[in-house]
C-alpha cells in the first residue's frame, strides 16, 4: 500500500489514470478515514435543522456519532453524543427538543451546554473527581458558512473559510436565492445505501458526460411533457453550454446555462400554467435585488458542487445537498435533503418539492439510474487486476475553457485526493 | 365496500403489478390519481411541503410506467421479480370515496442475490367510476426508519 500509486497525473504525456484497487482494496479506505475524514472539513449539518434553545438532531460523522443542537443561549453547538463514564450514546432520538440529554447506562445527564450535571452516588469517587472536565465533548474546530455547518476532527485544521476557497462563492450562489439571505432545509430526509464506493458518487455528482445516455428516460418524460431540450451542437453531448472548474483545495464545480427549469426562477411546461406567475414574480424579485447580470447567474444557470471530500450540492431542478459516508470499500450511506428559501410562498415550495422528486432522490427518474450505474461500476471494479486503470483525460488537451462533459473537476478531486492519502494536506 | 371486495381488488392490483402488466395497472387509475411515498422520517405530511420519496400525480405516474416500460430506466432493467404479500386488509370508511388500508411486504429480487423487504403499509382511496372500483390515491408508508439498504424504490411499491 505504501508504495502503491493510485493517481497517474503527467499533463505533458496528456495522460491521468486512476487506479480501480483504490474503489475496493479495505486498507484504502482506512487511510481514507485516517487522512482525509479526520482532516477535513466535514459537512455536519444546516443551522435551520435547529432553531430553538434545546433543538437538535441525531447522526453519524465519519463514524462518530454527534448531536447537532441549539444551546440553553440558543448558539449552534456540534457535541459528540458519547457519555464520557462508559461511552453509551446519550442521545437516541432522531431529532427532537431536550431539555439535557441523558445516559440510561449509569445514569448520568448532561445539560443543553453539555455540562455533567448529575452523576448517581457522586460520593464513591475520589476527591479529584470533577465535574467541569466531563462534560460533553465536541470536534475540535466546528464553524459555519451562510448556514452549512461544518466540523474537523483534526485539531490542527485551517480555518474553514480559506479550506473552503473558491467554493465560497458558488454557496453564495444558492443562498442569492432567499430574499432573506435564509435558505432552509425543507421536512423530510432521503437516507439510503449504495453498494459502490464513496467515490463513484462523488465523480458521478458532477459529470455531465453521463446524462445523456444514463437519463435518457428523465429526458424523454420532459420532452413529452412540453419542456424544449435543444439538439447538442456538432461534437458536443450535452443540450446546453456548461464549464467544469477547478475551486480550489480540491472542491471544484460544474456551471451550465439552464434548460431544465428552474424554481429560482425560470418556469418550465412541467411546473403547470399555474404556478407560471409565481415564478416570474419570484425571478422579478431576484433581478430587482441583485441586477440584471447576477439575477441571470442565480437564475439562468445550474450549478453541481463538490466540496471535498464528500458534500454535494446540486442546484439544478431544485437544490439538494447531499452528503455520504463510507462504511465500507463497496458501500457507502447517503443522506439527501431538499433546500429552499426561508419564507418561500407555499406554491413556490410545492414547485420546488415536485421539481425535486422527478428528478433528484431514491423515487425519482434520474438518481436511480446513477446507483444503478455506480453499483454497476463496482462489479467491474472487481476486475481491477486485469483492468487496473480507469481513464480520465477528457478536455486533458485544451487550453483554456473545459466543458461540463470534460473531466477536469473529476481530476482536481483526484489530485487533492492523492495528496491527502500522501499525507501532504490538499 | 366489503372487506372481500376491497381484498379481491387488492390482490388484483398486487398480481398485475408483479406480472408488470403497467398498462393494465394505469387502466385501475382515476384521472387524478396520485401515487405517494412518503420519506421514511416524515411519514405523516404533506408532499407540497414535506420532501417525499415519491409524489406523482397522474401526469407523472403515466411517465413512471412509460419511463418503466423502456429498457433505459437501467434501475429497473432486466425488470426486478417482486412478490407482494398483502394483509390486515380494513375498510375504514365506505361512504362516497372508500378509504382502506392494508399492510404489505414487497419483496424483491435481483440477480446476484439481491433480495430485499418493503415493509409497511398502503393507504388506498378507491371511488366507483361507472361502476367500476378505481384508485384515486394509493399512498405506500414503509415502516424501515430508513431506506438504508432498500436503495431506491424504483418499481411501483
Amino acid at each position: 500500500m505504501d508504495d502503491a500509486q493510485f493517481v497517474i497525473n503527467d499533463p505533458q504525456a496528456l495522460d491521468f489514470r486512476v487506479h480501480r484497487a483504490a474503489m475496493v482494496e479495505p486498507a484504502v479506505l482506512a487511510r481514507e478515514m485516517r487522512r482525509i475524514f479526520d482532516v477535513c472539513w466535514i459537512y455536519a449539518g444546516h443551522e435551520s435543522e435547529v432553531r430553538e434553545p434545546g433543538d437538535f438532531v441525531t447522526r453519524t460523522l465519519c463514524g462518530r456519532p454527534v448531536i447537532l443542537c441549539r444551546d440553553s443561549a440558543g448558539a449552534l453547538r456540534v457535541f459528540l453524543n458519547v457519555c464520557r463514564h462508559r461511552g453509551a450514546v446519550v442521545c437516541r432520538e432522531r431529532q427532537g427538543n431536550a431539555k439535557g440529554y441523558h445516559c440510561f447506562y449509569h445514569g448520568w445527564s448532561y445539560d443543553r451546554d453539555g455540562r455533567l450535571d448529575g452523576v448517581p452516588g457522586q460520593s464513591s469517587y475520589p476527591a479529584s473527581f470533577d465535574r467541569a472536565q466531563l462534560g460533553l465533548a465536541s470536534p475540535p474546530h466546528v464553524d459555519s458558512y451562510r448556514g452549512f455547518v461544518f466540523v474537523s476532527f483534526d485539531p490542527q485544521a485551517q480555518p474553514l473559510h480559506g479550506y473552503l476557497a473558491g467554493a465560497k462563492e458558488y454557496l453564495d450562489l444558492v443562498v442569492d436565492q432567499s430574499p432573506t439571505g435564509e435558505m432552509e432545509i425543507v421536512r423530510g430526509t432521503q437516507e439510503y445505501a449504495i453498494r459502490a464506493n464513496w467515490k463513484l458518487l462523488v465523480e458521478n455528482s458532477f459529470d455531465d458526460y453521463h446524462l445523456m445516455s444514463t437519463h435518457k428516460t428523465w429526458l424523454d418524460y420532459m420532452k413529452s411533457s412540453g419542456v424544449q431540450i435543444p439538439k447538442p451542437p456538432k461534437g458536443h453531448v450535452m443540450p446546453a453550454h456548461g464549464v467544469g472548474k477547478a475551486l480550489g483545495n480540491g472542491h471544484a464545480v460544474i456551471d451550465n446555462e439552464n434548460f431544465r427549469g428552474r424554481p429560482v426562477a425560470k418556469w418550465i411546461p412541467v411546473y403547470g400554467e399555474d404556478a407560471k406567475p409565481e415564478i416570474e414574480r419570484i425571478r422579478a424579485e431576484v433581478f430587482a435585488r441583485l441586477g440584471e447580470e447576477r439575477g441571470r447567474r442565480v437564475c439562468d444557470t445550474n450549478r453541481n458542487l463538490v466540496i471535498f471530500p464528500n458534500l454535494v450540492v446540486n442546484d439544478g431542478s431544485s437544490v439538494t445537498i447531499r452528503t455520504f459516508h463510507p462504511t465500507a470499500p463497496d458501500r457507502m450511506e447517503v443522506t439527501a435533503w431538499a433546500l429552499g428559501p426561508k419564507g418561500e410562498s407555499p406554491q413556490a415550495r410545492a414547485v420546488r418539492l415536485d421539481s425535486f422528486l422527478t428528478f433528484y432522490g431514491p423515487g425519482g427518474f434520474a438518481t436511480p439510474d446513477d446507483v444503478e450505474a455506480l453499483e454497476s461500476v463496482q462489479q467491474g471494479m472487481q476486475a481491477w487486476r486485469e483492468i487496473p486503470w480507469s481513464v480520465m483525460t477528457r478536455g486533458i488537451d485544451k487550453q483554456g475553457e473545459q466543458l461540463n462533459t470534460d473531466e477536469l473537476h473529476l481530476r482536481e478531486f483526484w489530485i487533492h485526493w492523492d495528496r491527502y492519502m500522501q499525507g501532504a494536506g490538499p | 365496500m366489503t372487506r372481500a371486495e376491497a381484498e379481491d381488488f387488492l390482490y388484483h392490483e398486487a398480481a398485475l403489478l408483479d406480472a408488470w402488466q403497467l398498462d393494465e395497472w394505469l387502466a385501475l387509475l382515476t384521472e387524478d390519481a396520485r401515487y405517494l411515498v412518503p420519506s421514511n422520517d416524515a411519514p405523516e405530511g404533506d408532499p407540497a411541503s414535506t420532501l417525499y420519496t415519491i409524489a406523482d400525480d397522474i401526469h407523472r405516474i403515466r411517465g413512471r410506467v412509460t419511463r418503466l416500460k423502456d429498457p433505459n430506466a437501467h434501475v429497473e432493467f432486466p425488470h426486478s421479480r417482486t412478490r407482494r404479500m398483502i394483509s390486515n386488509v380494513r375498510v375504514i370508511e365506505a361512504g362516497g370515496d372508500v378509504q382502506v388500508e392494508a399492510n404489505f411486504v414487497v419483496h424483491r429480487f435481483r440477480r446476484n442475490e439481491q433480495v430485499s423487504q418493503f415493509v409497511g403499509r398502503y393507504r388506498y382511496t378507491l371511488r366507483n367510476v361507472a361502476g367500476k372500483t378505481r384508485i384515486a390515491r394509493r399512498e405506500a408508508i414503509l415502516d424501515a426508519q430508513e431506506l438504508g439498504s432498500l436503495g431506491a424504490v424504483s418499481f411501483i411499491l
